[in-house]
């Protein structure tokens, strides 16, 4: 195996489509208009020695070592900076450009350490390569000058200019001995990621790269990305890891296993361990950046806490005891047989997991449905996107985003709903910032005042500040402005929907109860504002809705989906880059787990259980019968389980315990089951209440596919061996053989064969397609033996569009005098999900604990103080976490995160859900706060019993 | 019984949305919905507290859960 090696081509691809034609030594080359000389250059295998350029950011033109001469020209302009035109005839080597770059080469060294041998970057710097590529042989300048690289002068001095290393951020260090100040890192911060943490401080001698105001790293605005990191041409940035572990050897292409953008990575390898995580240019999702948690929070995949044993116990009061697979795969089984003898088939079931490969998902409901013969098999999307499902299915035919994330950069509006990308989905976010720097306008409808509302060099140009739960009337408000005042597209309407839908709905919306001037009562939206963003939604170019968990969590979830769908149909918004309708996913493989069929009533590829052609398929190549009636979906299994109907529950990869709503509904609900299995890598809260646990793999130790927001399939590739001995789908394998079932996959390439064969829109899928292509877009069929980047370009899946008329039903959550305060949840950049993998990484350092945030104007009245404990309460229970006091929330909203488990924000979240599809309505829950002295006694008796729960017996002395 | 309030809270809200399209369409489609997405448990619970009174449902939902498939009975030792 070799490292595998990406061409920088030193400065950004043009897109125009005009080309021109030029000579470089000798060579013709035909290039888009717009591109450097450099690049033209690299277009046919010239490397042109460069510094200060690097192909992620724009050239910046400082360094003079990419100096060529052209005919007909004087001087030796920079190759960089300079674009090829038509009939150019360009030298790149000759004696005078010669003496010009060793001139260049030799003042940067005299200035730099000559520790080349201990250097971290040892073998990949380009500051070394460029020594050679010039043939620097000698340094006239000796070192004893003013330099930036010695503590003390040779005399004892102290060295002004020089400055310690900065090692506070946990993953790289900044050694500014060793800064060339090319100004990659500067750029890279602001055009890569968006965030303009970094500066140079200073002029000429000097400048010095600074974070923020000369602030260390960790203080600074940098949000750990590591775009200057890869950015850096020598060894000044560079990852800890990199530094302790060496050079790596070999590399693999592979995806992040954290969120929904589903950013490639080069796993770059020393044998079986990882030394750093590069992000792939190839990748489509992110074109070569990532955020701190792919690119660096990785650390938990041998974390001590791992669980590497099977274990079993009798009671969840007795401590765990370890055991082999056979033992621990034998009591699920017999454990499972007898419960259904004994309760009847329907009280088990299982739920799948959106962090595991779509193979592992696939096997696991194949399990359920083929092996324990029913449908109660259900997906932690359940709790975040199942209405996107239901919605856009309604509305256009499937459940799932229209667009690709390229598709962003041609859009002119932004509509940002319930979504805070700049911490759930930071690479698309910082595709999104880039977009919007260019001129894109961006609307925000969220109660809190995000980070993109206001951020360097974006100011949204309407921020809708809407009381948590209103959603709905919102955007029928919206529909109902771009309805009345003449702005809905015609055309589109007329050729692509329903038409009778249509004026039904045109009547709905138009009447004045849908008013802004109407709702704002019970919105809290200025009507002005929203008439504002509706008329530039609808005429502002092509535009885009994007939206997250603060659209889905609602109990009108559905509904608010299928709004979104209308307001997009009514303006012609479909079908094309830069428009369309986007959820951004939690989960890296939420679109996958429910693409895979995990949901209760339908098979993969959404097809509806009851269907008897779609079934009896199924039945023929599984070889089983299978049940045609829906089964139960997870808040379902729940209360069957307290009614006593449901016992049994085979959990991979998820830790309902935390992330569902109303934790003492579900931690109810499995200490009433008999056998409760969990698969996972740690053990985590649901494990508390678990009979056997199965080590699970982490997607370094495993091959299989995961797919992202924009329906991209990528693969997943194994760079080591389980360190519990099976990945995910070889486990369930082994209980599929426990049930009778003869599975004989060797490799997971096999399931994905028989998900193709059995799913339409998965046909022309295979592992080898997707290593050829590189990724590929479902539906990937024959219509689109490609895939399809873009959806329902000339029809839409179910043929016309369907407007549905969308009632707002205020929920049954309202605040009262006893709970005056609306809160909302959400999610934080350093930390993912419910936090069991990234509180064992050092992103800690950014969120050691979630937060209550509160208006200063409620805190004043409540006598709280910043840092102060606060008791929280609310119909279902009562938590305490500490204070921050800001006005990013409105005045009645409060909010918090729910990443650690200590918090227990899921104690206070009802038991409210969707109408449509049961989704937990987490983002409203009426509630009271006050000033309290610590954590509640519910959090106290939690920990303990946590604690209790997690031991693990001594292994008796071997014989 | 609380799991039946559970059940009635769930089709109301069912109810609730295909209101607004008038009784003639929305029953059917909550009759549809419910027979869809429910599991057969959930069908008899709420067919059991309709037969006992259907206190607390919603006009349109009650009518449409009069229009539901009977559900399969399922009974231990079966597996
Ligand atoms: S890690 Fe990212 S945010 Fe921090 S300074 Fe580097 S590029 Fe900027
Ligand atoms: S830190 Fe690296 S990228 Fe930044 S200016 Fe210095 S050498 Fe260049
Ligand atoms: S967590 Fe998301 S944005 Fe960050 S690297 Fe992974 S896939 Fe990309
Ligand atoms: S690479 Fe062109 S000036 Fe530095």
């Amino acid at each position: 195996m070799t490292l595998v090696t990406e061409i920088d081509y030193g400065t950004p691809a043009s897109k125009s489509e005009k080309t021109v034609t030029l000579t470089i030594d000798g060579v013709e080359v035909t290039v888009p208009e717009g591109t450097s000389i450099m690049r033209a250059a690299m277009e046919v295998g010239t490397k042109i020695p460069k510094l200060c350029a690097t192909d992620s950011v724009e050239a910046f033109g400082s360094c003079r070592l990419c100096l060529v001469e052209i005919e007909g020209r004087a001087g030796t302009p920079a190759s960089c900076t300079t674009p090829a035109m038509n009939g150019l005839v360009v030298h790149t080597q000759n004696s005078r450009l010669k003496q010009l770059r060793r001139g260049v080469m030799e003042l940067y060294i005299s200035d730099h350490p000559l520790d080349c041998l201990t250097c971290a970057a040892n073998g990949d710097c380009e500051l070394q390569d460029m020594a050679g590529a010039v043939g620097l042989r000698d340094v006239r300048y000796g070192y004893d000058g003013a330099n930036h690289v010695f503590a003390k002068s040779k005399d004892g001095a102290a060295n002004d200019a020089w400055m310690p290393k900065d090692e506070t951020n946990p993953y790289f260090t900044y050694d500014p001995s060793k800064c060339i100040v090319c100004n990659r890192c500067v750029r890279a911060c602001e055009e890569v990621q968006g965030t303009f943490a970094l500066t140079i401080a200073g002029r000429g001698f000097e400048s010095r790269v600074s974070p923020g105001m000369s602030e260390d790293f960790l203080d600074s605005e940098c949000v750990s990305c590591g775009a200057c990191v890869q950015a850096c041409p020598t060894a000044t940035l560079s990852e800890k890891s990199l530094i302790d572990i060496g050079q790596p050897e070999h590399s693999v292409v592979t995806t992040c296993a954290y969120c929904g953008v589903g950013c490639a990575f080069k796993a770059e390898m020393r044998g079986e361990e990882v030394v750093r995580m590069v992000p792939y240019k190839d990748g489509k999702a992110n074109r070569g950046h990532s955020c701190v948690k792919g690119r660096f929070a990785w650390g938990y995949a041998t974390h001590k806490e791992r669980i590497l044993k099977p274990m079993v116990r009798d009671k969840i009061t007795d401590p765990w005891r370890e055991t082999t697979w056979e033992e621990a795969i034998g009591r699920v089984v017999s454990e499972f047989k007898r419960i259904q003898y004994q309760f009847g088939r329907e009280a088990v079931g299982g739920i799948t997991s959106s962090r595991c490969t779509n193979e592992e998902t696939f096997l696991v409901q194949k399990l359920i449905r083929a092996g324990f013969g029913v449908n109660n098999v259900d997906t932690c999307a359940r709790v975040c996107h199942s209405p996107t499902g239901y919605g856009l299915r309604t509305a256009f035919g499937t459940s799932a985003g229209t667009q690709d994330f390229d598709s962003v950069e041609d859009s002119d509006v932004m509509l940002v709903i319930g979504a805070n990308p700049t911490d759930a989905h930071p690479v698309f976010a910082s595709r999104m910032k880039k977009r919007l720097r260019a001129g894109a306008k961006l609307i925000v409808v969220d109660p809190r005042r995000i980070d993109l509302v206001r951020s360097a060099h974006i100011e949204a140009s309407h921020h809708l500040p809407l009381l948590p739960g209103t959603n709905v009337a919102v955007l029928t408000a919206m529909a109902h402005v771009i309805v009345t005042e003449g702005l809905v597209n015609e055309k589109f309407v007329r050729e692509r929907c329903e038409l009778d839908d249509f004026q039904e709905w045109a009547a709905f919306v138009s009447e004045e109860r849908n008013s802004p001037e109407a709702v704002a009562k019970f919105t809290g939206v200025d009507p002005a504002e929203l008439r504002a963003a509706a008329r530039l939604y609808a005429t502002g170019g092509n535009a885009a809705i994007y939206y997250g968990l603060g659209v889905t969590e609602h109990s009108q979830g559905s509904t608010t989906v299928m709004a979104i769908a209308n307001l997009a149909m009514v303006t012609g918004n479909l079908g094309r880059r830069g428009v369309g309708v986007n959820p951004l996913r939690g989960q890296n493989n939420v679109q996958g787990a429910c693409d895979m069929g995990s949901f209760p009533h339908e098979l993969s590829g959404y097809r509806h259980i009851s269907d008897d052609t779609t079934r009896t398929m199924f039945e023929e190549f599984w070889g089983a019968k299978l049940n045609p009636e829906p089964g139960l979906r997870i808040p379902n299994m729940l209360d069957a389980a307290v009614e006593g109907t449901f016992k049994g529950i085979y959990i991979q990869g998820e830790d309902i315990l935390q992330s569902d709503p109303d934790t003492r509904h579900v931690s109810a609900g499995l200490a009433a089951m008999e056998c409760v299995v969990v698969q996972d890598l740690f053990l985590n809260e649901t494990a508390n209440y678990a009979h056997v646990f199965l080590p699970g793999s982490t997607f370094l130790e495993k091959d299989g596919t995961f797919t992202n927001a924009e329906r991209r399939i990528q693969l997943v590739r194994k760079v080591m061996t389980p360190l519990n001995g099976y990945a995910d789908w070889e486990i369930t394998q082994l209980l599929a053989h426990g049930f009778g079932l003869d599975w004989k996959y060797a490799h997971p390439s096999e399931i994905m064969d028989e998900i193709a064969a059995l799913t339409p829109t998965f046909k022309n899928v295979s592992f080898k397609k997707i290593e050829e292509m590189g990724s590929v877009q479902w539906p990937c069929n024959d219509a689109n033996p490609e895939g399809s980047p873009i959806m329902h370009a000339t029809t839409f899946a179910r043929g016309k569009g369907k407007f549905m008329l969308t009632e707002y039903v205020p929920t049954d959550e309202r605040t009262g005098p006893r709970f005056p305060l609306l809160l909302t949840t959400g999610r934080i950049l350093s930390q993912y999900n419910v936090g069991a993998q990234t509180r064992r990484t050092d992103n800690v350092m950014w969120h050691e604990e979630d937060r209550l945030e509160i208006h200063p104007h409620d805190a004043e009245q409540r006598g709280i103080k910043e840092g102060d404990w606060v008791r929280i309460q609310s119909r279902a229970g009562e938590t305490a976490l500490r204070a921050l006091i800001t006005d990013r929330v409105a005045p009645g909203v409060v909010y918090t995160t729910f990443h650690h488990p200590m918090t227990q924000a899921n104690v206070i979240t009802t038991d409210f859900s969707d109408w449509a599809t049961n989704c937990p309505e987490y983002k409203v829950t009426a509630v009271q706060v006050g000033l309290s002295n610590g954590p509640t006694q519910y959090q106290e008796d939690y920990e303990a019993f946590a604690q209790a729960s997690r031991r693990i017996a001594a292994v008796e002395a071997a014989e | 019984m609380q799991q039946h309030d559970k059940l009635v809270m769930m089709a109301n809200q069912i109810a609730k949305f295909f209101e607004a399209q008038g009784e003639v369409r929305a029953v059917p489609q909550i009759a549809k919905h419910i027979q869809d997405f429910w599991d057969p448990r959930m069908r008899r619970g709420i067919l059991e507290h309709v037969a006992s009174g259907g206190a607390g449902l919603d006009p349109l939902a009650l009518a449409a859960i009069r229009k539901l498939h009977p559900a399969p009975q399922v009974s231990a030792h079966q597996a």
